[in-house]
C-alpha cells in the first residue's frame, strides 16, 4: 500500500469523519459539562478534556475510531481530589496521572487492564456508577445536598423523593420536571426507532429541549425561565475568558501522601477504562482493524498533562462517545479531531446559550449513565455465571463505595484470589505455577491450524500470557485453544476468550475452546463451563400467540418453524448492516426445508453503553442460487439526500428517473449493479411496497422496519420475497457478474 | 560427523518398589546399544545386596548382557558423580519418582542434582514397566546450539535402536524474535517475520537432517514443527500435547548460581516431566 494511496483513502473518508465527529460533538458537549460539573470542576473543564483529547489523541494515538474525552469512571476519583487538593491542586494531579499514563505507554503496559478480574472490574465500575447516581439523583429533583460519604447520598436517595412531592417553590418543582422529563427522554431514546429522531443524540434532545423552552418562556411568554435561577448552569465562560483564566495548577501538596493516592487512582481507572473502551470499540470496527494501545496510551497521557495544564480533566477513550462516531460512519481518527473542533465552534458560538440548561437535565444524563454502570442486568448476569462472582462483585462494590477506589479494586483482587484457592482446596497449584510459561502455541502443519495449549492453571493472574499467544494470530484463522492440561480455568479468562470467539467469528476465523469436559464433572470450577456450552440457552416453556400463529403460517404454507434461538448467526455478518451492531440471536425462525429462504426475528444492539440501543427486527434472508452484485436499495428520504453530502453515493439507473428519485441504491461494483438493475428489476420494485434490501453477492436480506413484524407484515414480506426471487432469477438466467 | 553411541551405561538402584522395573528398561536400553551396564548402588559393598541385584539381572545375563553391580559409598549425588568418572558411563540412566498425591511425575531432589551436575547424558525415566512397552514416538529438539546437531543425531540413533515409528524435530521460536503484536501492522509484520524464521529453521533442520545416516533415518517417519513458547521449557510441553514417549534435548548450558535461584526452564521440565527424557551432553 503506498502512502499516497492512503492519503486518497483518507481524504475519500474525510466528509463521512466530519460527519461523524459532528453527532459525537452533539453527544460529548452535554456530557463533558455534567461529567465536569458531577465532579466539582468547572463545567468547561470538561469541554476542554474533550477539546485536548480529541486533537492531541487523533494525531497521535494508535487506536481507529475511538473518540476521547472527559471519562465518567473517574468522576469518583477526581470528585475525592477536588475535595482534598482544591481544584489547583487536583490540576496538579491530574498532570501527574497524565505523566504516569505515558509512562506505562513506553513500558507497554496496555496489558494492565487483564491483571484485573472482571468482576471486580465490574465491581468497581458499578461502585462509580452508583457514586454518579447517588450524588446527582438528588440535584435531578432540585435538591441540592452536601454530605458526608457517597453512601450517605444514596441512603438519602428515598427522602429526596417524597420531598419533591412537598415542593412549595415552583423553581423547584420546574427543576424537578426538568430532570424526571431528561431522565424519560435518556431512558426511551433507544425504544423509538425513528430515523430523524435519532440522527440527534438523546443528551443534545436534551439541551436543544431545553434551551428551547428556555427561548419559548423568555420570547414568545415574556416570562422569566420557570426553573429556578441556582438550578441553571453557571460559570459558562466566553471563549475569551477560558483562555485568560487558565489556572495554574498547584504543586503544593506534591509530597504528601493523598496527592499521590489520588495520582494513582486517576491514572489506575483512566488505564483502565481507556483500554476497555479500546477493546470494545475494536469489536466494533467495521474495518476489523486491532488498536496500538501502547501508543495510545501514550498519547491519552499527554493530552492528559495537556489538559490539566489548560485546566481540564482527565482525558481517557470513552466507549459511548466512540460507539455513536462508529455507528455514524467514522472509519478513521479525524472524526475524533473533527469533534473535538465541532466542540471549539460550540463554545465560541453559543456559550451563552449553554447558560439556558437547567443543571436538573442535565443531571439526569450522568443519572442515567450511573445507572447503566451498575444496572441490575449486570447482577443478573454475574448470578447466572456463578455465585462466587457475586461476592466478588459485592466485595469491590462495597469496599469501594466504604473505603476508595483504590483499596476496592485491591479488595477485589484479593477475594477473588481467595475464591480460587478455596475452590482448588489449597494455593500451591497458583504458586508453584504462577511463573511458569505456560502457553504452548503451534501452527499444525497440515491443516494450518493454530493450536494453543494451556498448562497448570488460567486465571487473571496469568492471563496475559495467553493472551499475548492470541494476539499473534491473525483473527481469519482457525484456533483451538486447549485446556484439557489445564487444572483451573477461572472467569476472567473464559470470559476474554468468549471475546475472542466473538472476533474471530466476526472475521471469517474460528475459535474454538476443547479439554474442558472433564473440568466440569470434576467440578473444580463450576463457572467456567456453562458458558461454552451451546444450545443451554433457556428453552421456553410455552409459546407466545404470535408464536402459535407463527407455527399455524409454517403449516400453511409448507414451511417449518422452530421458536429456539439459533446459536450461529454468523450468516448476518457478512451484511453492511450489521457491521456495527452486535447480534444477540435469531429466532422464530419460519424456513424452507433446505433452508434457502428463512424469515425470523433478530434481536441486535447498536452502541455501547449509554448510547446502547436494543433492537428486534423481523428479517427475511433468501439464499440465491446465482451470484449476483452486492449493493444495499434503501427508500430515499431526506436523511439520505443529507448522507450524500457526507461522502454517500447513489447509484443512478438510467432511464429510470423515478427509481433514482425514489430509491436510494449504493454498492462497490457500479457498473455490475447498472447491469443487474434490469427494466424488468426496476419496475418490480417500483410497483411494490417500500423494503430495505441488501445483497451480499451471495444472499438477500429484506427487512421492512426495525421492529418485530406483525402476522399481516411477515405474511407480505414473505409474498414479497417469493416474487422478487422469482424476478432475480428470470432476468439472471443469462448474466454473469464480473 | 561421528555419530554418538553408548558404550557404557549407568543407572542408579536402590531398593524400591521400583526396582525391577528399573533394572529390566536399563539392561534393555544396554542390549540395543550392545553397551555395558554397571548397576551403580550407593553404600558398602554386601554380597547380600549383590546377589538380590544379579538375581533380578540374570534374564539377561543369560541373552548376552554384560553387567556389573558397583558400590560406592558415600552421598547419593556425589557417589553417583563419582563412579560415573571413574567407570567413564557414557549414558545414566535415572529412575524418576512418582508421586501418586500430585498426580505428576517428579524427579527426586537427587535426580535433578545429579543431572545439574553430571557430565555424560542423562536418560531419566518416568514410567519403567518390567514388559517392554514400545516407544512410537520421540520429539527431540531443533533449537539453533552447537549442540544440536549433535542431539539430533543420537536421537536417531536412539529412534532406531527402538524402532520408533515417528521421529518430530521441534524448532522453538522464542517469542524476543518476533516482537509483540499491538496492531494490525505489526501483527502483518510479525507474521511475516515469523514465516521468514520458519522457514530459515526448516532450512537449518533439514541440514541436520541431511546428514543423519540413511538407515537411521529408514522406515521412520519424520517431522518437522515449529512452535512458539519459551525456549527450553515449551518443547516438554509439547511432547506432553502429542504424546511423545521420548523427549530428546541438548544439555543446557552452565547453570549459574542466578539459574539456581531462578529455576532454570530445564528444571521445570523436570519438575513435571512429560515422559521419558533423554539429556544428551
Amino acid at each position: 500500500m503506498s502512502s499516497k494511496n492512503n492519503i486518497s483513502v483518507f481524504f475519500k473518508a474525510l466528509p463521512k469523519n466530519i460527519f461523524s465527529g459532528f453527532v459525537v460533538s452533539l453527544i460529548a458537549l452535554p456530557l463533558g459539562l455534567g461529567l465536569a460539573m458531577a465532579s466539582e470542576a468547572p463545567p468547561i473543564a470538561g469541554i476542554i478534556a474533550a477539546v485536548v483529547g480529541g486533537i492531541l489523541v487523533s494525531i497521535l494515538g494508535g487506536s481507529n475510531v475511538t473518540i476521547a474525552g472527559p471519562g465518567n469512571g473517574l468522576v469518583g476519583v477526581l470528585l475525592i481530589a477536588i475535595t482534598t487538593l482544591g481544584i489547583e491542586g487536583a490540576y496538579a494531579a491530574i498532570i501527574c496521572s497524565g505523566v504516569l499514563l505515558i509512562l506505562l505507554g513506553f513500558l507497554k503496559m496496555g496489558k494492565l487492564a487483564d491483571f484485573f478480574p472482571s468482576s471486580a472490574i465490574q465491581g468497581m465500575l458499578a461502585a462509580i456508577g452508583l457514586i454518579i447516581l447517588g450524588k446527582q439523583f438528588h440535584i435531578m429533583l432540585g435538591n441540592k445536598l452536601s454530605l458526608e460519604g457517597s453512601v450517605d447520598y444514596l441512603l438519602e436517595i428515598p427522602s429526596t423523593i417524597i420531598g419533591v412531592f412537598k415542593y412549595a417553590d415552583s423553581g423547584l418543582i420546574f427543576a424537578a420536571i426538568a430532570g424526571v422529563s431528561s431522565l424519560i427522554i435518556m431512558a426511551f431514546y433507544g425504544k423509538i426507532r425513528n430515523r430523524f429522531l435519532q440522527l440527534v443524540p438523546a443528551p443534545m434532545w436534551i439541551v436543544l429541549i431545553a434551551i428551547g423552552i428556555s427561548y419559548y418562556y423568555e420570547l414568545v411568554l415574556q416570562q422569566t425561565n420557570p426553573v429556578s435561577p441556582e438550578y441553571m448552569i453557571s460559570g459558562i465562560p466566553a471563549p475569551a475568558d477560558i483562555i485568560r483564566d487558565i489556572p495554574t495548577p498547584d504543586f503544593g501538596a506534591i509530597g504528601g501522601s493523598a496527592f499521590w493516592l489520588s495520582v494513582f487512582a486517576l491514572t489506575l481507572i483512566a488505564s483502565i477504562e481507556s483500554l476497555l473502551s479500546i477493546k470494545a470499540v475494536d469489536n466494533l470496527d467495521p474495518q476489523k482493524r486491532r488498536s496500538n494501545v501502547n501508543r495510545d496510551l501514550k498519547a491519552l497521557g499527554l493530552a492528559t498533562v495537556g489538559s490539566g495544564f489548560l485546566g481540564g480533566l482527565n482525558v481517557v477513550t470513552v466507549i459511548a462517545r466512540s460507539s455513536v462516531n462508529v455507528n455514524n460512519g467514522g472509519s478513521n481518527r479525524s472524526s475524533n479531531f473533527a469533534h473535538a473542533t465541532f466542540l471549539v465552534i460550540f463554545i465560541v458560538l453559543f456559550s451563552t446559550q449553554l447558560t439556558r440548561i437547567p443543571l436538573p437535565a442535565l443531571m439526569a444524563i450522568l443519572v442515567y449513565t450511573g445507572y447503566k454502570l451498575a444496572s441490575p442486568k449486570l447482577i443478573r448476569k454475574l448470578f447466572s455465571i456463578g455465585k462466587e462472582q457475586l461476592l466478588i462483585f459485592f466485595t469491590t462494590l462495597m469496599v469501594t463505595l466504604f473505603v476508595g477506589l483504590i483499596t476496592g479494586i485491591v479488595a477485589g483482587v484479593v477475594m477473588t484470589f481467595i475464591i480460587h484457592i478455596f475452590i482448588n482446596k489449597g494455593g500451591s497449584i497458583f504458586f508453584r505455577n504462577v511463573l511458569k510459561p505456560n502457553v504452548l502455541m503451534f501452527r499444525e502443519k497440515a491443516t494450518g491450524t493454530y493450536y494453543v495449549s494451556v498448562k497448570h492453571f488460567c486465571s487473571f493472574l496469568n492471563f496475559y500470557k495467553l493472551k499475548q499467544k492470541l494476539d499473534d494470530i491473525p483473527e481469519d484463522q482457525d484456533v483451538v485453544v486447549d485446556f484439557s492440561m489445564c487444572r483451573f480455568v477461572d472467569h476472567t479468562v473464559m470470559e476474554n476468550l468468549s471475546g475472542y470467539q466473538e472476533v474471530f467469528l466476526k472475521r471469517d476465523g474460528h475459535f474454538e475452546v476443547i479439554g474442558l469436559d472433564l473440568h466440569g464433572t470434576k467440578s473444580s470450577h463450576p463457572f467456567a463451563l456453562r458458558r461454552f456450552v451451546p444450545g443451554l440457552q433457556k428453552k421456553s416453556g410455552t409459546l407466545t400467540k404470535r408464536q402459535l400463529t407463527l407455527s399455524e403460517i409454517a403449516r400453511d404454507f409448507n414451511l417449518k418453524y422452530n421458536a429456539e434461538s439459533l446459536n450461529d448467526t454468523h450468516f448476518l455478518d457478512s451484511y453492511r448492516y450489521f457491521r456495527t451492531k452486535k447480534i444477540d440471536r435469531v429466532y422464530n425462525r419460519l424456513f424452507t426445508e433446505e433452508n434457502t429462504f428463512k424469515i425470523f426475528d433478530v434481536n441486535y444492539s447498536e452502541g455501547e453503553f449509554i448510547a446502547k440501543e436494543e433492537v428486534k427486527t423481523t428479517m427475511l434472508h433468501i439464499k440465491l442460487s446465482k451470484t449476483i452484485p452486492s449493493f444495499t436499495l434503501d427508500r430515499e428520504g431526506f436523511l439520505e439526500k443529507v448522507t450524500l453530502f457526507a461522502g454517500f453515493k447513489d447509484i443512478p439507473i438510467e432511464n429510470h428517473s423515478d427509481f433514482t428519485k425514489r430509491f436510494y441504491l449504493k454498492g462497490q461494483n457500479e457498473n455490475a449493479i447498472k447491469q443487474f438493475f434490469t427494466n424488468k428489476i426496476v419496475v418490480f420494485f417500483e410497483s411494490n411496497p417500500y423494503y430495505h434490501i441488501e445483497s451480499n453477492g451471495e444472499a438477500l436480506l429484506i427487512y421492512s422496519k426495525e421492529r418485530i413484524a406483525g402476522i399481516k407484515e411477515i405474511k407480505s414480506l414473505r409474498d414479497f420475497g417469493i416474487r422478487l426471487e422469482e424476478v432475480i432469477t428470470e432476468e439472471n438466467k443469462m448474466v454473469i457478474y464480473s | 560427523m561421528a555419530t554418538k553411541t553408548f558404550n557404557t551405561i549407568g543407572i542408579g538402584v536402590t531398593f524400591s518398589p521400583n526396582l525391577k522395573a528399573n533394572i529390566y528398561e536399563a539392561s534393555r536400553l544396554a542390549m540395543l546399544f550392545r553397551a555395558k551396564l554397571l548397576l551403580i548402588h550407593v553404600g558398602d559393598v554386601s554380597e547380600q545386596k549383590r546377589s538380590k541385584f544379579e538375581e533380578l539381572l540374570q534374564p539377561f545375563i543369560i541373552d548376552g548382557l554384560d553387567a556389573q553391580v558397583v558400590f560406592q559409598p558415600g552421598k547419593p549425588v556425589d557417589a553417583i558423580l563419582e563412579t560415573v568418572l571413574q567407570k567413564n558411563i557414557d549414558l545414566l540412566i535415572l529412575g524418576a519418582l512418582q508421586r501418586e498425591s500430585f498426580l505428576k511425575y517428579y524427579v527426586g531432589s537427587i535426580a535433578r542434582k545429579i543431572t545439574r551436575k553430571v557430565s555424560c547424558s542423562v536418560m531419566l525415566l518416568i514410567n519403567p514397566s518390567v514388559e517392554r512397552i514400545k516407544c512410537k514416538h520421540v520429539v527431540v529438539n531443533g533449537l539453533e546450539d552447537k549442540k544440536t546437531e549433535q542431539t539430533v543425531a543420537t536421537a536417531f540413533l536412539v529412534a532406531a535402536a527402538l524402532d520408533s515409528d515417528k521421529i518430530t524435530i521441534v524448532e522453538e521460536i522464542s517469542h524476543d524474535k518476533v516482537g509483540t503484536v499491538e496492531d494490525t501492522k505489526s501483527l502483518r509484520k510479525t507474521n511475516l517475520l515469523k514465516e521468514k524464521i520458519k522457514r530459515q529453521e526448516e532450512s537449518r533442520v533439514q541440514t541436520i537432517l541431511s546428514h543423519i545416516p540413511a538407515k537411521h533415518k529408514e522406515g521412520r517417519n519424520i517431522a518437522t514443527q515449529a512452535i512458539f513458547g519459551r525456549r527450553g521449557y515449551s518443547i516438554g510441553h509439547y511432547a506432553q500435547v502429542v504424546r511423545a514417549d521420548l523427549l530428546v534435548m541438548n544439555a543446557p548450558e552452565k547453570t549459574g548460581f542466578f539459574d539456581r535461584l531462578f529455576p532454570h526452564d530445564i528444571e521445570h521440565i523436570l519438575t513435571e516431566l512429560p515422559n521419558d527424557v533423554l539429556i544428551i551432553r
